[in-house]
């Protein structure tokens, strides 16, 4: 039993559109993996009945589920290591006003998936800035039934003990059931959103931070560049981009400069106004940012990207502010919770 | 890379042993802790113990404590390997001095995991 091929390519072309997730020939048996138990609950005993079915109305909430099943969701603590370790002995610092002083720190991890993520960067962050500096984690994915776990910052025995050190364990979870709770104090931190990452996202620019890991590789080239582009948008000028080991902006887009780091994959977003006179991404002492010194709302030049330029903003409005639309993903209850 | 594997159970000590031999390592056994004691003495070239909590003689939080006291054997990664799974138990092991803390049972990649945790093997890539 396999799809037929106008059902292969309507799907692929789906998730193209909606997700810029590439799905090339010879991938049919995925797609009917992933779909047999979508078309199952529809009372389809095969896939290409259910497409073909789904095909004529292309009802959001199908389309989403069937997008949401082709994405894929591996993800682990502190994936591959070297990226957090580089955030606390690099990045971090490389952010540190002339004083060493770091009021608020803002990371965007942009494909979040089930949360281990922006959970690992919370951990990595709460052991290298002090109570002066006010963090905030923002946690996207495209898929909100991973948001909904990452939310709720429950893990199996078996995902807590795949890259969380034993002495991060206890220091941060709860034992519950047979698995493990984030801790409350921690999920506080992170704030989980639904954004898809063709979009330019909805919740404000600005970050210091951003993790973009393992997503790229399911782009093809034209949406690899227009996702760094929206990304770039978010950033405040010389923040950093953490990519995966296996991706790269060299080619794609020239807003970014490779940090070079090891083998981590870390960029720096290059400052698009030089005639401010900020220093190049390459300056070892970190932006000052005009806004500091009041708004320049006059200064600004129109044909810059709005999210690049902080100074538009009044002062008292803080950058990045959600917009009221978009609305956190939170936990469900959780069964036995005593809290 | 050599491992020592302290457990009274011969079964549990097959399993890690095969394991970690899978990954490259030599591997000794020993059946509690005193045991152990006695084999660091007379060649302490290992780079991993794996100790079981439960052990007659001599338990595994015991030997812990009693390698950390001993300042040449700071080099020697060790990780308990148990059926504890309290979490003060854990904290207890971590302040004794282990590394690792591995709950049993568990599958051949999460003790893979720990490894590449602890830097002994090198990391494999997701899929
Ligand atoms: C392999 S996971 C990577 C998770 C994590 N960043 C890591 O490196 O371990 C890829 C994630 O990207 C998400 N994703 C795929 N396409 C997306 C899109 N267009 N917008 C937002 N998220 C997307 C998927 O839902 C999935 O959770």
């Amino acid at each position: 039993m396999s799809l037929s091929p106008d059902v292969f390519t309507y799907v692929a072309d789906l998730v193209q559109r909606r997700a810029g997730i590439q799905l090339d020939a010879g991938k049919e048996y995925l797609v009917e993996g992933r779909l047999q138990p979508l078309a199952k609950e529809a009372g389809h005993p095969r896939v290409d009945a259910y497409v073909r079915d789904l095909r004529v109305a292309e009802r959001p909430a199908d389309v989403q589920a069937v997008v949401e099943a082709l994405t894929t969701n591996e993800t682990s603590f502190f994936r591959d290591g070297t990226p957090f370790r580089l955030l606390t002995e690099h990045i971090v610092p490389a952010l540190r006003g002339p004083n060493g002083s770091l009021p608020r720190l803002r990371v965007w991890s942009a494909a979040c998936s089930t949360g281990q993520e922006p959970y690992s960067i919370a951990m990595t962050l709460a052991d290298c800035v002090g109570p002066d500096t006010s963090v905030e984690i923002v946690a996207s994915d495209l898929n909100t039934a991973v948001l909904e776990r990452a939310a709720a910052g429950e893990y199996s025995r078996i995902e807590t003990n795949r890259g969380l050190p034993s002495s991060m364990l206890v220091r941060y979870f709860d034992a519950e059931g047979t698995g493990w709770r984030v801790r409350e104090q921690l999920r506080r931190q992170v704030t989980f959103l639904k954004h898809n990452l063709l979009e330019p996202p909805a919740f404000g620019g600005q970050f210091d931070v951003v993790f973009l890991r393992n997503v790229l590789i399911y782009f093809d080239l034209p949406v690899k560049r227009q996702v760094l582009e929206h990304v770039l948008a978010a950033m405040r000028p010389g923040g950093f981009l953490v990519l995966g080991a296996a991706e790269t902006t060299i080619g794609l887009d020239d807003g970014w400069e490779r940090v070079p780091l090891e083998r981590g994959a870390v960029y720096r977003a290059v400052p698009r106004v030089p005639a401010w006179g900020l220093p190049t991404a390459t300056s070892p002492v970190p932006v000052v940012l005009p806004a500091a010194r009041g708004p320049l709302t006059g200064a600004v030049p129109r044909t810059a990207p709005p999210g690049v330029l902080p100074h538009a903003r009044p002062a008292h409005v803080p950058a990045g502010v959600p917009a009221p639309v978009i609305r956190p993903i939170t936990p469900a209850p959780v069964r036995g919770e005593t809290r | 890379m050599r491992a020592l594997v302290v457990d009274d159970s011969r079964t549990m000590r097959r399993i890690v042993a095969g394991i970690l031999e899978r990954q490259g390592f030599e591997v000794l056994q020993a059946e509690h802790g005193e045991e152990a004691l006695a084999v660091l003495e007379e060649d302490d070239r290992f780079d991993l113990l794996c100790i079981d909590w439960n052990m007659p003689v001599m338990d595994g939080l015991e030997l812990v404590a009693a390698v950390r006291k001993n300042r040449q054997w700071r080099n020697i990664t060790m990780m308990m390997v148990t059926t504890e799974a309290e979490q003060s138990q854990i904290v207890r092991a971590l302040a004794a001095g282990a590394h690792e803390y591995l709950i049993k049972p568990f599958t051949p990649e999460e003790l893979r995991a720990k490894l590449e945790l602890l830097g002994l093997v090198s990391v494999k890539e997701l899929a």
